[in-house]
């Protein structure tokens, strides 16, 4: 029996983007769309799958997720406040003056498991971490999510390589397949492509779904692995900015802080989709 | 006041580059952060992207230079001089190749993004490889000049480049060579030996300090490696006490270069480093986190009326 809904996951998405958002606004600092892109990601792991709570998060058999793509902290510190690892309010203190909460993944927070930010970092210590599992046969699973930009970084290759070879079918790698990095398109940039067919070869079992949907995030991890032995590549066809219109694919969102009357449409958007969700119930 | 020291690379670049064909900026996602859009827009055959990708970066920008051109590989300096040493020790330094490495908001100027990426640690690392010069510009002049430098240079070359706006300093001669410090002011009783974005501070500590009759020399010693060592030297032996500053762990900087200098030339006077201590860094913005370790024109001042009790 799920704990929640759809609809319930659903609703939750658009309060963690309005949560990031505004706590993005107050910092004047922030990695806002890709944040906003992995936020079902996010959402769906933390409320549907993983099964990490305060009270869990010590257990030596818990699952584990590592955000490889660190910068976007800021959807993981409104998910890890939802989840009760520490009051919301704290985030008030985001990339400021002595606050722990910095502008990348750190285990001084608590609910974090490694110290993330310079990107290609989350497969290889996954992958440990998996093949730790498999050796004390534990059945946990470690996910990772990367960013498609990221994935020009060799050391992703090197344990994707790895990983097949150790068998690792507890460890699931999602990519937030937004298309975009800081540049611009990730095809005008280094193309990654493609990505699949790489992957493939690579030796892992690769499924392609809309990373912002909450039904398909949902029946896609629940039943991992599908194919026994491979490492599982989810890659999860996102909206950079999602939610926020003007953000919607627009590469300087990147890192970009909207302004006042920006920050209102923002909100009276997601607003209006909260409202349009509610109004689904019964 | 004059401007970030970063831009100052990217429109002594486009000069270069609009003289000269063969100048090459490669970049791992980076033009952006490395104020290298208008280079893109105006020469875009000069201009490589590799990705996010910096051990690739350098071990390209390696192989461009083996085949003559001038390579300027622009990265953050957090990620160039970590991800990538073992490319620049082995394909740049030790294979000699004149390749230009840009570290870019170095040092703390990413503050609050936290210790990812900060880069406290590139000028020790660097200064373990052999053959390789680890430039750290302190205002607008010595980063113009040393662009220049690095580009007519004919071996590996590290820069690294903050973000803050610098002001310009006064220096007793309007001249720069790698390797060679900058006198920005003359004195006998207490010297600053600096580099990069804290020579100002350092200037603004000595002013504090003549105010109360202590007469105060400030070098930038912006070639960390090789050391100027007549310059420390020379002002070793006319002050009564040495501080060296830095943007940098206390660990393995120039204020560790210049201990070990004195120490082994018999010089024994009061002395102090100040940097980043050895410690989890604190959050916050790179002025909050230079007040914080006492990197500041007041910081500097209290550090060497101590030194001088
Ligand atoms: C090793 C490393 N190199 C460079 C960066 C700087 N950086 C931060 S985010 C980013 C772009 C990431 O693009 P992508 O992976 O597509 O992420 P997303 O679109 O999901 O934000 C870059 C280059 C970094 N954090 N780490
Ligand atoms: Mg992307």
């Amino acid at each position: 029996m799920q704990k929640y809904t759809d609809l319930e996951l659903q609703i939750k998405s658009v309060k963690y983007r309005l949560a990031l958002l505004k706590y993005i606004k107050m910092a004047n600092a922030g990695h806002t769309g890709g944040s906003l892109s992995c936020t079902d990601i996010l959402n769906v792991l933390y409320n549907d799958v993983l099964q990490v709570t305060p009270d869990t998060f010590h257990d030596a058999h818990r699952n584990r997720y590592i955000q490889s793509k660190g910068h976007s902290v800021e959807a993981l510190y409104v998910v890890l406040a939802d989840m009760g690892f520490f009051p919301e309010s704290d985030l008030e203190t985001l990339c400021k003056y002595k606050s722990k909460y910095v502008g990348h993944p750190t285990r001084k927070v608590n609910g974090i498991e490694f110290n993330t930010g310079a990107l290609g970092h989350g497969m290889p210590i996954s992958a440990g971490i998996a093949l730790a599992a498999k050796k004390d046969k534990a059945d946990y699973k470690v996910f990772t999510l990367i960013g498609d930009g990221e994935l020009a970084e060799g050391s992703n290759w090197e344990a994707a390589m790895m990983a097949a070879h150790y068998k690792l079918d507890n460890f699931i790698t999602i990519l937030d397949h937004n298309t975009l990095q800081i540049t611009g398109h990730n095809v005008d940039v280094c193309s990654p492509h493609p990505i699949d067919e790489k992957m493939k070869a690579f030796g892992w079992h690769v499924v392609s779904i809309d990373g912002n949907n909450i039904v398909q995030l949902r029946e896609t991890f629940s039943h991992i692995p599908e194919v026994k032995d491979k490492p599982t590549f989810v890659i999860a066809n996102t909206v950079k900015g999602k939610g926020v219109s003007y953000m919607e694919g627009v590469k300087k969102w990147h890192h970009g802080v909207p302004t006042d009357e920006q920050y209102n449409q923002a909100v009276e958007e997601l607003n209006v989709e909260l409202f349009r969700l509610r109004s689904l119930i019964n | 006041m004059g401007k970030a020291n970063l831009d100052v690379y990217s429109e002594t670049l486009i000069e270069l580059a609009s003289a000269d064909k063969n100048i090459l900026a490669v970049t791992s996602d980076s033009r952006g952060s490395g104020k290298l859009v208008p280079f893109a827009d105006m020469f875009p055959d000069q201009i490589i992207e590799v990705g996010i990708a910096e051990q690739n970066l350098v071990g390209v920008a390696a192989g461009l230079a083996s085949a003559g051109k001038c390579v300027f590989a622009t990265s953050p300096a957090c990620f160039l001089a970590t991800r990538s040493l073992e490319q620049i020790k082995n394909d740049v330094a030790y294979s000699n190749q004149p390749v230009t490495l840009v570290g870019i908001s170095a040092g703390v100027s990413y503050g609050a993004l936290g210790s990812t990426h900060h880069s406290l640690h590139d000028v020790a690392v660097l200064r373990a490889i052999n053959n390789i010069d680890v430039v750290v510009p302190a205002d607008n002049f010595e980063a113009c000049e040393a662009v220049k430098a690095a580009a007519k240079s004919s071996k590996p070359v590290f820069i690294k480049f903050g973000k803050k706006i610098m002001p310009h300093l006064p220096r007793l001669e309007q001249t720069y060579e790698i390797g060679k410090a900058s006198i920005i002011c003359e004195g006998t009783d207490v010297v600053f030996i600096a580099c990069g974005e804290t020579v100002a501070p350092a200037y603004e500590a000595a002013m504090l300090l003549e105010e109360k009759g202590i007469s105060v020399e400030v070098i930038s010693m912006h070639t960390v490696n090789p050391l100027d060592k007549t310059a420390v030297l020379n002002a070793a032996k006319k002050c009564k006490a040495v501080i060296t500053v830095e943007e940098h762990s206390v660990n393995g900087g120039l204020g560790e270069a210049c201990a070990s200098l004195l120490m082994q030339s018999g010089v024994f006077i009061p002395f102090k480093i100040v940097g980043i201590p050895d410690e989890e860094t604190v959050a916050g913005s790179q002025n909050e986190i230079f007040g914080h370790y006492g990197i500041t024109g007041e910081g500097l001042f209290q550090s060497a009326i101590i030194l001088l009790e």
